[in-house]
């Protein structure tokens, strides 16, 4: 964003300021916090057992006549020029049907990148896909093969042969570092906060620590492979994508190819796994463009290694923390300052300072990120971007504070625990981040830890205990949209283009229509996972479930506006209106007198209607601005590190959530393991081996690229405070990446318990405690 | 992948007629050819299955074991008297891959797959000696982490991934290999080859000869292990593994066997360590200071300098654990 925009955000922040918060949504608590039936309830996945019987089509398995197969072909340099590319063997190749490359691809313009102005902006890369023989980065497509089998295109695709031109590339992280630019804001927030004088405070400080944390770059595995089949049909185009923007991408992809909004349907019922990574990437544009040269269905599915070339990752980073403290551990200076890789064309500047703004009160703030620009697959948000590994380098900080200062870090924390928004001094909506320590450190057992290090053991284990805190901004996405049909029968269908990816979005969508409708849960069935339908929000900054249910919540009062209508002057309800109604128990009734009520059967009947169908889009999310909303955790854990080898074994970890309302504690517990599971393999295993003098990704496979295996997976505890917040829908705030983020730091914490190493750079391999 | 012909042998002899002169490439469970297959390191035209010789594990006649080439990995850790004369061959064999894969994996094929190196895996993007000799090895100054502190070459650093081998080569097993030119034995401690110069020939076996059986001498130790270091608690490759045999008796050692795995192009056997300890006190002083003689000649590389001090005291912690002197 420029620094015009940061100018507007901030103006409409100053004005929301002066607003009484009763005007604006959320004014006044949605009225489900106290009134929910099936809000709350543990409640298994809708999606289940379509999955467990392999009911479940996704994208790279749905079926079409004529179908053919396309294989991708990746740039092996980094930055250079096509000199020569011979497609006759390939061509020639048994079954195949197309060979493109930018000499025949149909020319197209390029994707615009996601930013949060325009809707059709979701483009992870500006780069000009197969237009040109320029390539930016080691494994950009260049070539694609289409075939009437997978092996034969896989097979022609090894038969292309391409000469380059090599230019110079930019792959060096430290080396880029001199020229890095500071952008003007970071996602909708003002880049550099500079409040006092934080460099002369902490000079001051009886207490300070001051270092340098360093993160690797990370990449996505979801475990369904990045797939599209694609069929043009007539002028339009249908594509089955796992995706986590399917409205989005139907825009975008009918911008790309000069078609009406209306002529593009994405289909995507199921995803596999996205978190952040099942955007639109060059793929699918590709497909989309060979679809049309062939005039036949095409299927692209990606292998793991082009997932490894083509789809951006989690930057890496290098962060400086420092803290400042009194003599009581009040903090006087927080100085968090840093380089990730964002390159011109890329679209995620990898937030990483933005959760520190609000985690803790200190006397000044310097705060600021920096990008390094490097001829790379652009990088792209991966479960809470910013706050995983921003949240590692400020909490291990904390730690190192609390163990210089010799207090609990907990108590560190307390002590230093903000009432307003630190950077803003906005009121924060609903913040028990306090609580939720206390709950944890009880439940875990934290008055067993031994403050000074290495001082349990288990034979050759040493044996730590470390907690950290987590955080993760609240969003609610503008331009949610949703259509509700309510039949006479007492049956109703809520429809939105909304996305599952596993996380439950259909379950806790049914629970909450259900609650919200005055019906039971079997009454209700929510439509998804298709452009077609009203245009839902993308599933991202853990904000679809508060999105999508802000637009039910709008249609809802609509809704009820259309019955009082069509009951009229001779219903129980007549002259009763919109504010003073409630929906309960299949009917209308009236808030201060129950006992005039009728039931939609009655009103639709009287009215002579089978059905009565509103749409309406949520309310902008002005709660945003004018409070500060964010999920908060506590996390726990207890670990072992092997005196011989220096091997790290995790024993328990525990997360202590303060996330808003709980809509399902079942769908909401397995969100907050999976988050957690990540978060050790950030901690432990996870790295990009990014070979700086190619340019290129070494260990693009599961084999050599190490997520956490079973055996790594410790009994997992979570708990949440279930406190609502009163500015959101129903109470809820995210919580899909919240689980991910103080992992790294409780286990680097509890590792220095164990060993008295600090280890400052992730991952903790073994030989960092040698 | 390319386009491959497939053929299934009923016998050893006919799988040494497909394969003769390296015509065709022998097929175990295909865990590591086809996987290099696909990523265009190995191009083979035509594949002999191989799964159908004999997987038959039995007793010698002088009181060890034979087991058969095609004997599944699973089969041969579950193996009771594997597991009750042999546990070090069990732990090590349950210590590599996964579940499934051990359940596809053959005894044949764990000993010759092929090196895990980032670079020998990369056709398109990487330079590689044992892959295309004379192009030059990035590993050397890139990611090495997993290659060799001992036993490599300036053409070559990469380790010999097997945690099986390294058991089978404290053990002092022998493999026996059938061709056209008749069958023979081939210690396995002489079966994989130092890389010197020419890392692409990377054992004994000539093209045409295949592995027909593992003999495994009786069991000379009174206690064995296998212990195998990584940061992945699971289904990771060893950056250092240890396989220890030992009898010890009034304080002395009678008996001892060692082998290394993760350091080198082959399974490491410790010799010198050996020798050095033999007849000697089993003391911590005595195999650290019997370690520290046999990596004297080690080479490591910024990478991997760590695993000198972990192979010796993971050895150390081994046959501390072995020797009970710890108790
Ligand atoms: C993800 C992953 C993780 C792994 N982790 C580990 C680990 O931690 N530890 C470990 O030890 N291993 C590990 N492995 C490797 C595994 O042990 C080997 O892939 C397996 O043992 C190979 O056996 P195979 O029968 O499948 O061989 P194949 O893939 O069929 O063949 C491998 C080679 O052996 C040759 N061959 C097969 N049979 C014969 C024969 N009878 N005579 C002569 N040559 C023959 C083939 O021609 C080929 O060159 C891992 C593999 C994978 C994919």
């Amino acid at each position: 964003m420029s620094r015009m925009q940061n100018a507007v955000v901030e103006s409409v922040k100053t004005v929301l300021g002066w607003v009484p918060a009763q005007w604006l949504p959320g004014g006044t608590p949605d009225p489900l916090i106290l009134r929910r039936a099936a809000i709350g309830r543990q409640a298994s996945r809708l999606d289940g057992p379509e999955k467990v019987r392999g009911q479940a089509r996704f994208a790279a398995e749905v079926a079409m006549d004529r179908l053919c197969y396309a294989s991708l072909v990746h740039s092996t340099v980094t930055l250079g020029r096509i000199t020569r590319l011979d497609t006759a063997n390939a061509e020639a190749a048994p079954g195949v049907i197309l060979v493109m490359t930018h000499r025949n691809m149909p020319r197209i313009g390029t994707l615009a990148l996601i930013g949060l102005t325009d809707l059709s902006a979701v483009g992870n890369s500006s780069l000009p896909i197969m237009q040109e023989p320029a390539v930016r980065y080691n494994g950009q497509v260049v070539a694609a093969v289409v075939a009437e089998t997978q092996e034969e295109a896989d097979h022609a695709a090894s038969l292309i042969e391409i000469d380059y031109a090599v230019d110079t590339a930019k792959t060096r992280f430290d080396d880029a570092k001199d020229k890095a630019r500071t952008p003007a804001s970071i996602l909708i927030e003002k880049n550099h906060v500079s409040v006092g004088n934080a460099e002369r405070e902490l000079g001051r400080a009886p207490h300070r620590v001051d270092n340098i944390y360093r993160t690797p770059g990370h990449n996505h595995n979801a475990i369904e492979l990045h797939g599209v089949t694609v069929a043009w049909q007539g002028g339009s185009l249908v594509v089955h994508d796992a995706t986590q923007m399917i409205a989005p991408s139907a825009n975008a992809l009918a911008k790309l190819f000069g078609l009406k909004k209306e002529q593009v349907r994405v289909l995507s019922p199921f995803v596999g796994g996205g978190f952040g990574g099942k955007g639109l990437w060059d793929h699918q544009v590709v497909a989309v463009a060979a679809a049309r040269l062939v005039d036949r269905p095409v299927r692209l599915m990606l292998s793991r290694d082009s997932v490894y070339r083509m789809i951006g990752g989690r930057s890496p980073t290098e962060q400086r923390v420092a803290i400042g403290a009194d003599a009581d551990g009040q903090f006087t200076a927080l100085v968090h300052t840093g380089y990730s890789i964002m390159p011109p064309y890329g679209a995620c500047p990898e937030q990483y300072t933005l959760g520190t703004r609000a985690l803790y009160r200190s006397k000044s703030f310097e705060i600021v990120q920096r990008h390094v620009d490097l001829d790379v697959v652009p990088n792209t948000f991966m479960r809470a971007p910013g706050e995983a590994i921003g949240t590692f380098a400020v909490e291990c900080a904390i730690d190192e504070l609390a163990h210089a200062i010799g207090i609990d870090p907990i108590e560190l924390r307390r002590r230093n625990e903000p009432d307003r928004h630190p950077i803003s001094d906005a009121p924060f909506s609903q913040r028990a981040l306090t609580q939720a320590y206390a709950d944890g450190a009880k439940r875990f057992g934290w008055e067993r830890r031994l403050a000074e290090p290495g001082a349990r053991h288990d034979g050759e284990w040493r044996i730590g205990m470390g907690c950290a805190s987590g955080s993760f901004p609240y969003a609610r996405m503008p331009g949610a949209n949703v259509r509700i049909t309510l039949r006479r029968d007492g049956s109703a269908t809520v429809s939105c283009s909304a996305q599952e990816m596993g996380m439950g979005t259909a379950t806790v969508q049914v629970q909450h229509a259900a609650d919200r409708l005055g019906l039971p849960v079997e009454a209700i069935t929510f439509e998804m996972g298709d452009s077609a339908l009203p245009a839902g929000p993308m599933a991202g900054g853990s904000s679809q479930t508060v999105s999508v249910a802000g637009a039910i919540m709008a249609a809802t009062e609509k809704l009820t506006g259309e019955l009082l209508r069509l009951a009229g002057n001779d219903s129980p309800i007549a002259g009763l209106r919109a504010g003073d109604v409630r929906l309960v128990d299949g009917g209308i009734a009236g808030i201060n007198d129950p006992s005039r009520r009728e039931s939609y059967r009655s009103i639709l009947a009287r009215a002579a209607r089978d059905e009565v169908t509103v749409s309406a889009a949520g309310s902008a999310p002005l709660e945003m601005l004018k409070f500060a909303m964010h999920s908060s955790s506590a996390i726990f854990c207890e670990l072992r590190v092997s005196k011989v080898t220096g091997e790290v074994r995790v024993d328990r970890l525990l997360g202590s959530f303060d996330c808003g309302t709980i809509l399902n504690p079942k769908t909401a517990a397995s969100q907050f393991k999976g988050g957690m599971i990540m978060g050790l393999g950030l901690a432990l295993t996870e790295e990009t081996l990014f070979d700086e003098r190619s340019g290129r990704i070494m260990n693009a496979t599961l084999a050599d690229y190490h997520i956490p295996s079973h055996l790594d997976v410790p009994e997992i505890d979570v708990m949440w405070t279930g406190i609502a917040d009163p500015r959101s829908p129903l109470g809820a705030r995210g919580i899909g990446e919240i689980g991910i983020t103080g992992v790294a730091a409780a286990v680097a914490n509890a590792v220095f318990n164990a060993t008295g190493k600090r280890i400052r750079d992730l991952p903790v391999t073994l030989d960092k405690l040698l | 992948m390319n386009p491959v012909s497939y053929q299934r042998a009923s016998s050893i002899d006919q799988a040494i007629q497909m394969a003769a002169g390296g015509r065709g490439r022998l097929l175990g469970g295909g865990t590591n050819l086809v996987d290099l297959m696909r990523k265009g390191v190995e191009r083979p035209s035509s594949l002999v299955d191989v799964t159908t010789l004999s997987d038959a594990i039995e007793e010698t006649s002088e009181g060890g074991l034979l087991i058969g080439a095609a004997a599944r990995n699973s089969a041969v850790a579950a193996h009771l008297q594997i597991r009750s004369r042999y546990p070090m061959l069990a732990r090590s064999i349950l210590a590599g891959a996964s579940a499934q894969i051990r359940n596809m994996a053959t005894v044949g094929g764990n000993l010759m797959q092929r090196t895990r190196c980032l670079y020998f895996q990369d056709v398109a993007g990487a330079r590689c000696n044992r892959r295309a000799p004379g192009s030059g090895c990035d590993a050397a100054g890139g990611f090495n982490r997993y290659h060799a502190i001992i036993g490599a070459s300036p053409a070559c650093i990469a380790t010999h991934p097997s945690d099986m081998c390294v058991a089978l080569a404290a053990l002092d097993a022998r493999i026996q290999v059938a061709g056209t030119r008749g069958a023979r034995t081939i210690p396995i401690v002489d079966f994989h080859r130092l890389p010197g110069e020419r890392p692409d020939l990377e054992t004994e076996i000539e093209p045409g000869e295949l592995i027909v059986a593992v003999e495994i001498p009786p069991p000379r130790f009174a206690r064995s292990t296998y212990r195998k270091v990584r940061d992945r608690a699971s289904y990771a490759f060893a950056l250092v593994s240890v396989a220890a045999g030992l009898t010890v008796r009034a304080g002395r050692i009678e008996e001892i066997g060692i082998a290394f795995g993760g350091v080198a192009p082959k399974p490491w056997r410790a010799f010198k360590a050996e020798t050095a300890l033999r007849g000697g006190p089993a003391t911590s002083q005595a195999f650290e200071a019997a370690l520290a003689d046999e990596l004297a000649d080690a080479t490591p590389l910024p990478g991997n300098a760590f695993k000198i001090e972990l192979a010796q005291r993971t050895l150390s912690a081994v046959l501390t654990e072995l020797s009970g002197s710890d108790r």
